[in-house]
Order: structure tokens, then sequence, then C-alpha cells
């Protein structure tokens, strides 16, 4: 019973994770209507852009930021320079870009920082909590982890739902020709989203790379159960991201708990293809399914 | 390259400069005219998959490496002959491809690309779980010895390479008989308009499932000859740089091209080869070397897709018709149609049922 506590609440811990890769997923599909594969190459390199900063002043908060700060100039540097001119082009074109970006940026990681694995500071204890003698399995980080994401997630509801600037986004999501026909900068707004999903995914590699270590192909894995996620909630709903999110990492903690962490990936392949059999669009998604 | 015949020429003029180039070149020069065929056969899967029948795949390297297990089991425990070796390892990989194809036909591309990039992630994972079969990390030793015949002093390496390119050319002789067969249009039916195809009665799913089974089981057999070139299958073969690097290798010589699949395969085996010698002899470190290829596939990827989608087939091409001129036979249907910004979009909303 302890044990299944333990995994039920890590499992938590790195839902949050996955809910912040779906969700910076999602902010781009419902923009852009395309699929970023760079998310987890961007947070790699801004997880590596951290641990410099670290290195350099020893503050872990400046490393912090500065990795916050990088994912969002990195997300808009990418959507001005190389996505928008695919956005009139064949939906494959746009893939291959990202796709493209990823490489790239392992590349230059591999280049700049060396291939070895290396380890990242947390910025509190990692040490188990407890609750009297029965050891919960999460640390103080963990819970840092969880919070950090939730906050984000709920700030960037707040803003979608209360800000102008959240209205125009959901204006240019929901319909970018009428949305341009009132007056919206259709093209910034698209900007804003990327620099955003930036901002949300270079979180997730922050966060979890204190128990991956950090090495150019460390956000890999991440990125497909992000992806997961994403899928599971739908693409199209950043409410359907962190609850797929959520199930994903219990599921997954339960796995690797139980039957040993070699088999996770693979089972996560199995959720994933067993809900696109069922349900294309997600468990969450509001969109009509195409049937041809 | 339409006619039979002119494929077949083409095809001896390939293998005859191949074996006089590797009884010419050295020992390391033989082992490269196994990776290029290596490569090229998996491309030309690849290629047709995605150029042809549009489907995107990151997940090839899964099947390379299911291929390779495959061959690497049936030397280890029952000692067939190659040839039989390589038709069941085919054969394998040719179901698992049927089975993430029927998957696959239900998917419109960004969810097809993600699975299969999970497939190609979560596939060599289990070479770990199952450490008793697959050997875990260590891999599995693949034993392959060049045939009596042809005396002791003979090279392996010139043996493998031998065997790597008749397969290669082989695939490539088959792909090229579906490229111009009644699969091949309806594949291109599928990819411009698939509602449009399935009103000419063609069968949409069925043409996606074959085209994935065939394009795996390309995957497959390049991964039984990557086990017996470099004697050893092991996880750490198969990664997802792997996967990508075969879809570079499809870009960069223009997708959907069989031609292109070679040039491709030329590039991505041969350059960053070149390119890690020329840093390492200038000091720089290993890491950074090896690195510069990985970092040069995505910028390659990149300005491809931006600036010259049609690889370096489509230049060729475009090359020659300047000085021949647009022959009466040169088909339309070479160049897909790419539809304006606004076409685009809206299909893609009517697709998807969002306004």
């Amino acid at each position: 019973m302890v044990e299944f506590l333990q995994f039920t609440l890590s499992g938590i811990v790195f839902g949050m994770i996955y809910a912040a890769v779906a969700l910076s997923l999602v902010l781009i599909w419902r923009g852009t209507r395309l699929l970023n594969y760079a998310q987890g190459g961007m947070a790699m390199f801004t997880t590596y852009v951290a641990i410099e900063v670290i290195y350099r002043t020893g503050s872990y908060w400046a490393g912090f930021v500065v990795a916050l700060a990088a994912g969002i100039v990195l997300g808009a540097a990418f959507q001005v320079s190389v996505i928008r001119p695919t956005m009139n082009k064949p939906p494959l074109n746009g893939v291959i870009v990202t796709i493209g970006l990823l490489t790239l940026l392992e590349g230059l990681a591999g280049i700049f920082f060396g291939g070895q694995y290396r380890s990242f500071p947390a910025a509190f204890s990692v040490t188990g909590l407890k609750i009297g003698t029965t050891p919960l399995g999460v640390s103080r980080f963990d819970v840092f982890t969880a919070a950090a994401v939730l906050v984000t997630t709920l700030a960037l509801a707040a803003a979608f739902k209360y800000t102008t600037a959240g209205l125009r986004m959901r204006a240019a999501a929901f319909n970018a020709t009428i949305a341009r026909l009132s007056g919206i900068r259709v093209a910034r707004v698209l900007t804003i989203g990327w620099a955003l999903a930036g901002l949300i995914g270079a979180l997730a590699g922050v966060l979890v790379s204190p128990s991956t270590f950090l090495y150019p192909n460390s956000m890999d894995t991440i990125f497909v159960f992000g992806f997961t996620a994403a899928v599971i909630g739908g693409l199209d709903s950043p409410v359907g991201a962190v609850v797929g999110g959520l199930l994903l990492g219990i599921a997954l903690s339960y796995v690797g708990g139980y039957l040993g962490s070699d088999l996770t990936a693979a089972v996560a392949l199995g959720v994933l293809v067993v809900v696109l059999m069922i349900r294309p669009g997600g468990l969450f998604s509001a969109t009509r399914v195409r049937r041809v | 390259m339409q006619s039979l015949p002119r494929r077949l020429g083409v095809a001896v003029v390939v293998a005859v400069i191949v074996v006089l180039a590797s009884i010419k070149l050295n020992t390391f020069r033989d082992y490269q005219i196994a990776e290029i065929a290596i490569e090229v056969t998996a491309v030309a899967g690849l290629t047709l998959l995605t150029g042809l029948s549009g489907q995107i795949s990151l997940g090839h390297g899964a099947f390379m490496a299911i291929g390779a297990y495959t061959t690497a089991l049936l030397l280890m425990h029952l000692s067939w002959p190659f040839i039989a070796v390589l038709v069941l390892a085919a054969a394998v990989t040719a179901a698992a491809g049927a089975i993430v194809g029927a998957a696959a036909a239900r998917l419109r591309g960004p969810y097809l690309a993600g699975a299969t990039l999970m497939l190609g992630v979560a596939l060599p994972s289990l070479a770990y779980a199952y450490q008793g079969i697959f050997g875990g990390d260590q891999g599995l030793n693949v034993a392959f010895t060049a045939p009596g015949f042809l005396g002791a002093t003979f090279p392996l390496t010139r043996w493998q390479a031998w065997v790597s390119a008749l397969v290669a050319l082989i695939t490539l002789m088959l792909l090229a008989n579906l490229y111009y067969s009644r699969i091949g249009r309806n594949w291109r039916a599928v990819r411009d308009d698939d509602v449009a195809a399935a009103l000419d009665g063609v069968n949409v799913a069925a043409a996606r499932i074959l085209a994935f089974v065939v394009s795996a089981t390309c995957a497959g057999i390049a991964g039984a000859l990557l086990a017996i070139v470099t004697g050893l299958v092991a996880p750490g073969a198969f990664t997802l740089t792997l996967s990508i690097s075969l879809l570079t290798a499809a870009v960069i010589g223009g997708l959907g091209s069989l031609p292109g699949a070679l040039w491709g395969s030329l590039v991505i085996v041969l350059v960053p080869t070149y390119v890690t010698d020329v840093a390492t002899s200038h000091g720089l470190s290993s890491s950074v070397g090896s690195n510069i290829p990985v970092a040069a596939y995505g910028a390659v990827l990149i300005l491809v897709m931006l600036v010259f989608p049609q690889g370096i087939q489509g230049g060729l091409r475009r090359i020659l018709t300047l000085f021949t001129g647009p022959g009466p036979k040169t088909p339309t249907w070479r160049h897909p149609p790419t539809p304006s910004a606004e076409q685009a979009r809206a299909s893609q909303h009517e697709k998807e049922g969002t306004s």
C-alpha cells in the first residue's frame, strides 16, 4: 500500500512534466496546426544554457530565469525564421523543418557542451519526504516541480481567459482569416504562441533534468511521453493536455514500479496506439473526427 | 527510366562498377560500399513511403532493428544460409510493417510522425527489457563468413560489399517496378487527394498499409545487411538519430525519387566520415567531430525544405531539362502540385472539421 502511494505520487510529479511538454505542443498546434518536434530539443538546449549560467554565477535561480528567457527567445526566433516560410506549403514540409531543428539543436549541443552525461542541480532538497515514518517517495523538489507547472498552467489559462492578448490568441486559433479581418495581427500572435511554448518547454527541461541527467538526447523520451499526453488530451485542449499528462505519468509510474522501467516506453507506445485507434481525436477533443 | 530493359541496364552497369571498385579499393572503401548499399535500401523504401504515399515515418530505425535482430537470432540459433535468413527477416519486418501500417492508415501526418517516433524510441528499449533473448546493451554477435569457393584469402569486407550491393540493387529494381505500376499510381493518388482517390475506386486504407509494408520490408532488409556487415546487433545502433538520418537522406535526394535515394545515401554516408576526419585532423575533439554531421543534417533538412524541396534529383532534373527541353514523355505528376496558402489551410481545416 505504501508502495502504491509512492508510485502514485511520483507518477503525479512526472505527469506534471509530461503535462508541461504536452501543453507547449498544444499551444503551437492550436495556432499553427503544426506539431513541433523540436520542442524537446529546445528544452534540452535551454537547460544546457541554464547549467552554464549556474556554473558561472553559482546561483540556481539565475540559471532558472535565463533558461525560461532563452526558451521564449528560441521559440519566437524559430517561428519567425524557419516556421513562417513553411506555413503556405504542404504540412509535411513544416513537420520536416521541425525535425531538422531538433537534429540541429542536438548536434549543436554536442559541439558546444559535449556529449557526456551531466548532472543538473535541483532547487530544493531531493531527499524523500516522510509523514511520520512513512516515506512518500517524493521530495521537496518534486513538490516544487508539480507546483511550478500547476502555477504556470493556471497563469496561462487566466491570461487566455481574461486578457486582451489572450483573447486575440484564442481568436487567431479559432479562425485565422476572421481574426485577421478583425484587425488582429495573426502572424505576431502566432509568434507569441511559439514564445510561450518555448517558455513552458524550458520549464519542463529545467524541472526534469535533475532526475534524468542532461545530454543531447536527454529530452527525446520526455518529448514522446509529452506527445502521447497531448494526443490523449486531443492536441487541441490545454485542459486535456494536463489531464493526459497526469494520467500517463501515473500509468507509467505503475508500469515502471511494478513491471520494470525498461517497459515504460513500450507501454506508452501501446497507450498511444490504443487511444489513436479508439478515439483519434483524443479524450477531450471537441473537433469532429474525419472519416475517409 | 520508365522501361524495364533500361532499368535492368542501369542495374547491371552499377553492379559492374561496384565489383570493379571493390577490387580496386581498400578494405575501408569496401566497408563504405556496403554502408551505402544498406543506407540506400532503407532510404529507397522510406522515400517511396513519404514521397509517393504521403506518409511520414520517424521510426524506420526500429524496422531496421527488427530485421537485424531477426538475422542475428536466426544465424546464431539455427545457422541457416544467409539467403533464407534474409527472406525470413524481410517477412518478419513486413508483418511488423503491416501492424504499424494498419494503425498508421487511420492517422494524419502529425499523429503518424509522432506514433512512428514513439515506435523508434520504444522498440530498441525492449532489447534491454528482455536481456536473455536480445543480449541487452551488449547486443548479439553475428557470425558471417565469405563462402569457401572464393578462396581463403578473399577479403570478407569485399564479400560483404558484394552481397549488400546485390541485395540493394534487387530491392531498387523491385521498387522501381512498383513505382511505375498501378500500385505506385494509387499511392500518388492517395497522397494528392484521398477523397478523390476513394471516389475513383482506390482502396485508400489498403494502399496506405501496403506502402508501409513495402517500406518497412526495405528497412528490415537493410537491417539484415547491417547485421552481417557490422557483425554486431546492439540497441545503441538503432537510435532516433538513425531514423532521422534516413529521413534526411530521402529529403536531400528528393522525396519520392529512387535515384534521389541513392544521391541522399551517398551524401549521408560519405560526408560525415569526411567531416569527422577533417575535424579530428584539425585538432578538434572527437565529440565535436562526430556532432558536426548531426548539426549539418538538421541545417540541411531545414534548408532543403525551405529553399529546394525537390532535393538533389529535382535539381538534376531541372539541369537536364535546361539542355534537352521538357520532353513529350515528361509526366506531369512528377511535380506534385503545391497548393496555395489559402487552399492548403482551407482543406486542412475541412479535414479536421474546424473552421
